[in-house]
């Protein structure tokens, strides 16, 4: 990449041509190339993860065995979900957008650490090498959830795998760690706290999520550990110890986790409806604030994942009355985000489109994410692919069209070039289509009762998997040709301009793609984000 | 940010704790420490078991973190926002607590109507 | 490349700005900002360990009196002090900074770090009766050598061990650090205008001295 952008931007320096050579990539500070390089990162974990969801969909194609042995197929499976979860989507959005954006949107020349910044992206990439060298050492077959009293007594490589997510959780802390601060110290002169950009109150929301959970899945993981290599009995009932425990604990990271995971997209989200509606964001206090809201909440209803694990039903009672409260601050900000379109001068470029979809596929999501809330509904639908519409729906038609229109978004202002934009529109239609097409059947076949994470299944919901398995191939499609449109783009795009959007976030006021120090003239700020009119 | 500018220039002007205090407060954890254990000897091996132990214990140890946290830590002369920060953490520390106690302690006494 | 590792300009006369602050004020409330982060993730992750001990501990109230009985309390109380004063020493070598007196600073922080090894040798003394008697976690306690009463003791070594494991894990990463300070602080690197890695530092063993304030009474006296 370094190479191949060196030409054609001429006398101008910036970020990316300042300095030379594979290793000036490797050891640098600045925020932007660290954001680049946990793109790479990313972007090759969801390869990888989006062959194991490939896998899955193959051998459910079918009934009966097709392609693998039950066993290989919860080694698949466990794989798809712990990638998907540990190194795409939780680091996703704040560790490549976030990198990248969040000092430029709030004026600033670089993250509070720049050092923790380059150290985090070591770490991360520590703990993505011992999760992937689990494939060598016995596979894992728990699920990325490690349930216990299995995780303890399986022979796989779960210990190894364990202590990879101990260390993407150091990561993902060091990260959340910084963007605090940075939040809290470097904003520009003028830039209050309530003039910050919503993709910044989103990534500092998460920031707050990375920093208050993950410590508790660090010593959850250590403890199972411990309890895989002497058996302390903690977590197993035939110790005297208490599996359900394990689900608490685990529960109160890994539930404000789904949080660190939409918030920032719904942080992108605010960015480009704004943008391409051309008109002030409606309601910008609302939205700041039920994202604190929503990550707030979000340590108030992990039991809804243990509805039927044998949690007490008062604790479920209670569990389930506050989890119908992030329905709050959540359609706060679908309303929102409507009424900005509302009258808005609406152009549908690709980051829109995205932005739209989002909207779509998230209220779909999140309303039967409410469904599931009700306990007497989820002790039916527990475990059965039910959960896993609704959470591919948030996760997938959220976060990941989140990433996709965030990065068409920002895609001139980090590379200096315009993507193809009819290309760009087409990956939309496959990703959007194939989306709906593969996981909207796994509403009808949860309600018909299919379980979850089984190898095969009765031939009576055989049409349906097939559908879904035919989806699978055409959002493979729509993702293969958006990276071709995005090497395309940085190899052969036409130079973009400052502001190719028209938006009103600082980001835009430096060139493009910025210089090392963000800005040349430190900026001041005496507007809020979005005054378009 | 510009709000907390009032020392302008680059040196620094932070409060400097005296010795004293410090002194003070060393003192003061050593004899806590030692009112631990008379209490664990008075509870323990005098009246053989009280309900009183563990509280007892516990209250003096909060008392000392507090010592700790205020004077060594410097919390007490510390910003608010560093104070809001370090209360967090112990706020969702005790929600993990509460919620998985109210679950495992409403659970066993529990028959299920199934 | 030199040139990106190199973060430091010298504005505003502070030697130790890096280019994204205003000043030396600024710099060091951000990186203090940070520490104190750090400490709630710290207090949140020994939290789930008491948290798990509170729970196990009114669960088998009898195991856990048991596995406490055979620590000897005089010991953890010794250590007790041991991290008191080295608390101390710790917040006194920050005063001298504030006033320049570096040698009384460089030989608080010696002091500290004896206090730390002297810490981590009665542990290791505690840590060895402990395996003479096969009183280890889960299925490698001896349960006729330790003459267990209660089958499951393994769980109550099992705390024992994480809690003290992972607090001596940050004794001695304290320590490294402290020495680092310390052969720093010779130097003279430290003054009135700068010494952030020594607050910093201070912070993070204060909260280690913390975190055993709370270990004492809870291994050594209520089991």
């Amino acid at each position: 990449m370094a190479s191949s952008t060196q030409h054609g931007s001429g006398s101008e320096v910036n970020y990316i041509n300042e300095f030379k050579g594979i290793g000036s990539w490797f050891t640098s500070l600045d925020h932007k190339r660290i954001g680049l390089l946990y793109m790479c990162s990313i972007f090759f974990f969801f390869l990888l993860g989006g062959i194991f969801a490939l896998l899955i969909r193959l051998e459910l194609f079918k009934p009966g065995a097709q392609l693998f042995t039950p066993d290989q197929y919860n080694q698949i499976m466990t794989y798809h979900g712990a990638i998907m979860v540990f190194m795409v989507i939780v680091p996703g959005i704040p560790a490549i957008l976030g990198n990248f954006f969040l000092p430029l949107q709030i004026g600033a020349k670089d993250v509070a650490f720049p050092r923790l910044n380059l150290a985090s992206w070591y770490i991360f990439m520590a703990g993505a090498l011992i999760a992937m060298s689990t494939l060598f050492l016995g596979k894992v077959d728990t699920g990325w959830t490690f349930y216990t009293p299995y995780s303890i007594k399986t022979g796989t490589a779960a210990t190894v795998m364990v202590l990879a997510a101990f260390v993407m959780g150091m990561s993902s802390i060091l990260t959340g760690l910084n963007f605090i601060v940075t939040t809290h110290k470097l904003r520009a002169p003028g830039m209050t706290m309530h003039r910050i950009p919503l993709f910044v109150w989103s990534l500092y929301s998460t920031a707050i999520l990375q920093v208050l959970a993950t410590p508790v899945l660090a010593i959850t993981l250590l403890l199972l550990a411990v309890e895989r290599t002497t058996g302390v009995g903690i977590f197993d009932p035939k110790l005297g110890g208490d599996p359900v425990l394990f689900q608490h604990f685990f529960w109160f990271y890994s539930h404000p986790a789904v949080y660190i995971m939409i918030l920032p997209a719904m942080g992108i989200v605010s960015e480009t409806i704004a943008a391409f509606s051309r008109k002030t964001i409606f309601g910008y206090t609302a939205i700041a604030y039920s994202s604190l809201g929503i990550a707030a909440v979000s340590f108030f209803v992990w039991g809804h994942h243990m509805f039927v694990s044998g949690q007490s039903e008062i604790a479920g009672v209670v569990f389930s009355f506050l989890t119908m409260l992030v329905g709050v601050p959540t359609a706060i900000k679908m309303f929102n985000w409507l009424a900005t379109l509302y009258k808005g001068n609406i152009s549908f470029e690709a980051p829109m489109l995205y932005a739209l979809g989002f909207l779509f596929l998230f209220a779909i999501g999140g309303v039967t994410g409410i469904m599931l809330a009700v306990m007497a509904t989820d002790v039916h639908f527990h475990d059965t692919y039910f959960v896993v519409a609704h959470f591919h729906y948030v996760m997938v038609g959220g976060t990941l069209m989140a990433i996709m229109g965030g990065m068409y978004y920002w895609f001139p202002k980090m590379f200096g070039k315009m993507y193809n934009e009819g290309l760009a529109r087409l990956t939309f239609l496959f990703i959007f289509i194939g989306f709906n097409v593969t996981f909207f059947p796994q509403f009808i076949l949860g309600a018909m009762g299919m379980p979850r994470r089984y190898f095969d299944y009765i031939p009576a919901y055989h049409s349906l998997n097939a559908i879904s398995t035919m989806g699978s191939w055409l959002i493979a499609i729509g993702f293969f040709l958006g990276l071709y449109v995005f090497v395309q783009g940085i190899r052969k795009g036409p130079k973009a301009s400052q502001n190719p959007w028209g938006a009103k976030t600082l980001e835009w006021q430096t060139s493009s793609p910025p210089p090392h120090f963000n800005f040349d003239v430190e900026p001041t700020v005496n507007a809020g984000p979005y005054e378009y009119k | 940010m510009g709000s907390h500018n009032n020392h302008s220039g680059g040196n620094h002007s932070h409060h400097i704790i005296p010795k004293e205090i410090y002194t003070r407060v060393m003192w003061a954890l050593i004899v806590c420490t030692l009112l631990t254990v008379g209490f664990h000897y008075l509870f323990h091996n005098v009246m053989h078991g009280s309900v009183l132990a563990a509280p007892v214990a516990f209250i003096i140890a909060a008392f000392k973190a507090a010592l700790v946290l205020m004077f060594f830590m410097g919390l007490k002369y510390d910003k608010p926002d560093n104070r809001l920060i370090f209360a967090t953490g112990f706020f969702f520390l005790a929600l993990l607590f509460i919620i998985s106690v109210l679950d495992i302690y409403t659970r066993i006494a529990e028959t299920s109507t199934l | 490349m030199r040139g990106l590792m190199s973060t430091s300009n010298h504005s505003h006369g502070g030697a130790h700005v890096a280019h994204h602050f205003r000043d030396a004020e600024h710099q060091f409330d951000s990186a203090k900002q940070g520490i104190w982060l750090f400490m709630v993730t710290e207090i949140l992750m020994f939290g789930g360990l008491f948290v798990g001990y509170a729970i196990f501990h009114t669960i088998y109230p009898q195991m856990f009196s048991e596995g406490a009985s055979h620590l000897d309390w005089r010991l953890g109380f010794v250590n007790t002090l041991v991290l008191i004063a080295s608390s101390y020493t710790m917040a006194m070598s920050i005063h001298h900074l504030q006033k320049n007196e570096k040698d009384q600073a460089v030989t608080k922080l010696w002091i500290t770090v004896l206090c730390g090894v002297i810490f981590m040798v009665i542990k290791a003394f505690e840590y060895k009766a402990k395996f003479d008697h096969g009183l280890l976690p889960g299925h490698l306690l001896n349960v006729e050598h330790a003459h267990a009463v209660h089958a499951n003791l393994g769980m109550y070594y099992g705390f024992y061990f994480c809690m003290t494991g992972l607090h001596g894990l940050h004794v001695l990463i304290g320590m490294g650090l402290i020495i680092w300070l310390a052969i720093r602080a010779k130097r003279g690197d430290f003054g009135a205008d700068y010494f952030t890695p020594v607050e910093g530092v201070g912070i993070f063993w204060h909260i280690v001295d913390l975190i055993w304030i709370f270990l004492f009474p809870l291994l050594y006296l209520v089991g």
